[in-house]
């Protein structure tokens, strides 16, 4: 098929439009109380944005502080609270939201060809939930702080001191809204699909936000049961989680990886829904293995909710108990590789171009297929047994949130940026940009998987010189990380000054989305659209007009 | 379907980016019927862990639920079931146009729904009068059984966050109200009242778990 070059490319609507979702309306309030999913999707991205620099920042006093053993120039307090402030926000603030709250809000309508998401108000509310959450955790952190780790483990959290009770509380004001945006996107998909866009015509990444949406709402609730039940016990000492009172700290375990094991999938599916949109188009070849690619969507969904044991095989937790989870974890890798094999084979005789989405693209398949693998290992029981709680841990996280969700947030950030605000950034500074992130985050982190195997324990404020220079190099890598990081803000800054210059289609791709202006109206389509093709079809060998009128 | 048609003012409740009132009303009970779902797991959290503790400490989850009225409780599952009742002749009602009937039934759900809160004012002020409270407030004298304080940390929980949604329900029902005497509601258009029902259900439903939970151990 590689010999099929000629795309079935979309009629362009006339660029730019004068009136789009932008400017139709001005002012504050005009943006305060829209319902546009577009502007919620925009304002979404800013605020996940500014809580990924906070994150960020805080993640670079950890590096700088670990560039020595021994006092800093912050205390052991400080360092306990500026790592828990790095994970709470990174993960409650940033990566749950950012590919479904961010760019699912704006692309996914647009995808389905509709004018909205079906409950426009929810979806404001949501954001007014994130931004209240958000607020009540910003709060906390100014106010006592909090040195917990991410995952308020008790007894601890219910018994230190500082602003856990306020940070509790935002976190799960932050849940309900991610449950609303689930809601909101599942009603969507089964009710709002433009006429001729079944079920097996919808793009990949609506098939996984949809995955995402189900453990949104499935998961979601008990962590937030399990957080108000650690107010509680904080409040009134009730006994459910303290063994002095003949509570239990491994239902908490229990309870809060019920819900945060699945939260990873929760960050990770979206990150999988961007990639088999950007694969397909810079390799110009349709999707191998649809089917297969929805299917192991659903599957990853369902089989989430099994393994959450396997964050707690030195709990003492039965040892059956961690045999089954270990070997359930082995299980959920199968839907994960099926997805990265079938990506492999999309580009394998394609014509691949390397604009900015697709090295981020790249990036993630490399990354993310470290950080699965390594899961693997360690979903191991006997080899969990000696890596757990080591830095080996940390660096797989980072491999799969970092290298997986953010690198295909970026991919997605730059694939839709032109259709967000019809304005193209600067490829050149671009790949630049994206070299450096490549090259930094492999610095900083596979330095830390060897840490981490040599005994390096996570969350430790000190540590033996022997780990020196490992620590030093991976520091390094972070400023690469931060340099790269600034150069985008930069040229995407950069870009939103100048006049509007995307055309409806910059990236020849197939999706409904692409057929509507660059930005698009407020409406999103000038008719409803007609679905006559598959999202991938580009190995097409007649030029089919993707978009026909309907409706008229 | 374009705005036009929306705009000709035949479907006033019609959002615009929905085609067809059928549409708008699916869209509307999934997104009900998967909050329903999150409200169930909200629960069960709770559900769960009172089994984990019941089973550590039985004795004396026994001994203080001899502390609750079952009479009581029996009257509020009693109320509560009725309120279902007058809730789905309401749903009845407004489905069959008429109006002032439904406005009656949902006056009516709100009263059983305030008895409802009234008994367990009388409950809660008789627990709190005993030192029956949760947590590190627990003061009951005489007991024989160590633990029980965990038993009205769970009661006072699972009640607390039960009665919560009630009052939520109560409101809601009097939003109901409001616009039904409004006349925003037809046999045509009634997802609202419709929505508000399978909430009030839900919640009517969860009271029956929890009544022989707490109040009817072994």
């Amino acid at each position: 098929m590689a010999d099929v070059l000629e795309l079935p490319v979309a009629p362009n609507p006339p660029q730019p439009p004068r009136v789009h979702y932008l400017n139709q309306t001005r002012g504050i309030r005009s943006w305060l109380f829209t319902v546009d999913h577009k502007r919620i999707g925009v304002m979404y991205l800013a605020s996940i944005l500014f809580a990924f620099l906070l994150g960020g920042v805080f993640a670079m006093i950890v590096r700088l502080k670990l560039l020595t053993p021994g006092p800093s120039f912050i205390t052991a307090e400080t360092y306990n609270k500026i790592f828990t402030l790095h994970g709470a926000v990174m993960i409650f603030l940033f990566v749950i939201p950012s590919i479904p709250a961010a760019l699912g809000n704006f692309v996914l309508p647009l995808m389905l060809g509709a004018k909205d998401v079906a409950f426009p108000r929810l979806n404001l509310a949501s954001l007014y939930l994130y931004w209240t959450g958000s607020l009540l955790a910003l709060v906390a952190m100014v106010t006592g702080g909090i040195d917990t780790g991410w995952t308020f483990y008790t007894p601890y959290s219910t018994s230190t001191q500082g602003s856990v009770g306020l940070m509790v509380l935002g976190v799960f004001i932050i849940g309900f809204s991610s449950i609303f945006t689930g809601i909101n996107f599942i009603a969507t998909i089964h009710k709002l699909r433009a006429p001729g866009m079944t079920w097996w015509n919808m793009p990949l990444f609506v098939w996984s936000i949809y995955a995402t949406s189900i453990i949104q709402i499935v998961a979601t609730p008990v962590l937030g049961i399990t957080l108000l039940l650690l107010l509680m016990e904080r409040l009134f000492m009730v006994g459910i989680f303290d063994p002095k009172l003949g509570g239990d700290p491994v239902l908490f375990q229990h309870f809060f990886w019920f819900y945060s094991h699945p939260a990873v999938y929760i960050m990770i599916l979206p990150g999988m829904a961007v990639i088999s949109e950007v694969i397909p188009v810079f390799s110009r070849k349709t999707i191998f293995g649809y089917k297969a690619i929805a299917y192991s969507s659903m599957a990853i969904a369902l089989v989430s909710f099994l393994v959450w044991g396997h964050h707690m095989f030195v709990s003492g937790q039965s040892q059956v108990a961690s045999a089954v989870f270990s070997f359930l974890t082995f299980l959920v890798a199968i839907p994960s590789g099926v997805k990265v094999f079938n990506w492999l084979a999309t580009m394998y005789k394609g014509s691949i171009s390397f604009e900015a989405p697709m090295l981020y693209a790249i990036s993630f398949l490399v990354l993310f297929s470290i950080g699965g693998l390594t899961g693997i290992i360690l979903g191991t029981l006997p080899v969990d047994v000696h890596l757990h709680d080591t830095y080996f841990v940390v660096a797989h996280f980072h491999f799969v949130m970092m290298g997986g969700t953010v690198m295909a947030f970026l991919a997605g950030l730059h694939y839709w940026w032109p259709k967000m605000f019809g304005r193209m950034y600067s490829e050149k500074w671009a790949r630049v940009s994206a070299a450096l992130i490549f090259v930094g985050f492999n610095v900083t982190f596979l330095s830390q998987f060897v840490l981490g195997s040599k005994g390096m324990p996570r969350r430790y404020y000190n540590y033996l010189p022997q780990f020196q220079p490992l620590h030093v190099f991976s520091t390094f890598g972070s400023w690469m990380l931060a340099l790269g990081f600034l150069i985008m803000a930069a040229y995407l800054a950069v870009s939103l000054r100048k006049p509007m210059d995307a055309p409806a289609n910059p990236w020849g791709a197939l999706g409904l989305e692409w057929t509507a202006s660059s930005p698009p109206i407020t409406h999103n389509f000038e008719q409803v659209p007609l679905v006559t093709h598959g999202p991938y079809d580009y190995s097409a060998p007649v030029q089919q007009p993707a978009l026909q009128g309907a409706g008229r | 379907m374009s705005d036009q048609v929306v705009a000709a003012g035949h479907e006033p409740y019609l959002q615009h980016h929905f085609a067809k009132p059928e549409q708008q009303a699916d869209a509307s009970k999934i997104g009900m019927w998967l909050f329903l779902v999150t409200e169930i797991l909200l629960f069960g959290g709770l559900f769960v862990g009172f089994a984990l503790m019941q089973s550590r400490h039985p004795l004396a989850f026994l001994e203080a639920h001899k502390q609750l009225d079952k009479t009581l409780g029996f009257i509020n599952t009693l109320v509560l079931l009725t309120s279902s009742f007058t809730m789905v002749m309401a749903v009845h009602s407004v489905r069959h146009d008429r109006r002032r009937q439904a406005i009656a039934f949902l006056a009516l759900t709100l009263v059983f729904a305030g008895a409802f809160l009234g008994v367990k004012y009388i409950e809660y002020a008789h627990k709190f009068h005993e030192g029956l409270l949760p947590g590190r407030f627990y003061s009951h004298p005489g007991d024989t059984v160590p633990g029980q304080f965990m038993f009205f940390s769970f009661y006072f929980m699972m009640t607390g966050l039960h009665g919560f949604h009630i009052i939520a329900g109560m409101v809601l029902i009097a939003w109901l109200i409001r616009r039904t005497a409004r006349g925003d509601f037809s046999a045509q258009y009634y997802t609202p009242v419709d929505l508000v029902g399978l909430y009030w259900h839900l919640v009517d439903m969860i009271w029956i778990y929890l009544f022989p939970l707490l109040y009817l151990i072994r």
